[in-house]
């Protein structure tokens, strides 16, 4: 099973910042191990972002991804209280969901 | 009879309610992966083929996509990029470094109601522009920055 994610969102007016960060290897397929050999491609395909229950992001991603993730994005419409839910699935069909609620303005 | 038909309601009832709950929690997860991954955009290992398969080939340059990345990035492992668009209509976001070994880094489709903003870390193997292209209302626009690199991360 894959390491929870950290997610943050922060409210600025009615526009919720949120970042994640990731914990994946994020293999490219073209680095070689201590005996030389090629490490298999092992990235993840597709991040999914809802807000809500509505997807507001549907990000597909390469290998050129860095190792562990970090994404960020904005959110209009946002208060206190909603749910943000974020879903990733790497090319192994492993994959996994965690949730969130958005943080009151401090 | 009475008896049977009560049981026989309880548990179509209690069927709805499963179906319900699975509409929500396992159905619309499932529908969020309508987008199918781009697979040749993101095998493709020329700059202009990944451009093709975004159907981008003929982007207009635009002032009002905003990529905030290093100048130097140390190291090719981790470069923080940005893109914010200030088009109307934003639908999707692309970030392509123009000569890593796989141009097309990452594809963002924001017609949802997020803001035309996204950043993320990528890696690049040298010294090279870095591409915002941005859909809007159908039509493509795309921005470059360049970002020189110490030591690639591609390896």
């Amino acid at each position: 099973m894959a390491d929870p994610m950290k997610i943050r969102a922060t409210l600025q007016g009615d526009v919720a910042d949120v970042r994640i960060l990731m914990l994946h290897p994020m293999e490219t397929g073209q680095r070689r191990d201590a005996k030389g050999e090629i490490v298999q491609l092992h990235f993840i395909q597709s991040v999914v972002v809802t807000h809500n229950g509505k997807t507001v992001l549907d990000a597909q991603w390469s290998q050129a991804v860095s190792r562990n993730p970090f994404l960020g994005l904005r959110i209009k419409g946002a208060k206190a209280g909603d749910r943000i839910s974020v879903t990733w699935v790497d090319n192994k069909g492993d994959k996994r969901t965690d949730e969130i609620t958005v943080a009151p303005a401090s | 009879m009475n008896r049977f038909r009560r049981v026989f309601l309880k548990l179509a009832g209690g069927l709805g309610a499963l179906a319900a709950a699975g509409g929500t929690a396992l159905v619309r997860p499932m529908e969020a992966w309508a987008a199918p991954w781009n697979k040749a955009g993101f095998e493709s290992k020329a700059f202009t083929d990944a451009l093709k398969s975004l159907g981008a080939a003929s982007a207009t340059e635009s002032r009002d996509i905003a990529i905030t990345a290093p100048d130097i990035a140390e190291n090719g492992a981790v470069v923080p990029i940005a893109v914010t668009s200030r088009i109307p209509g934003t639908q999707q976001i692309s970030i392509l470094a123009e000569k890593n070994p796989f141009p097309l880094a990452a594809t963002f489709d924001v017609a949802g109601g997020g803001e035309g903003h996204v950043s993320v870390r990528i890696k690049m193997g040298q010294t090279s522009d870095v591409w915002a292209v941005v859909k809007a209302d159908g039509r493509f626009f795309a921005a470059k920055r360049e970002v020189k690199i110490t030591v690639g991360g591609c390896g």
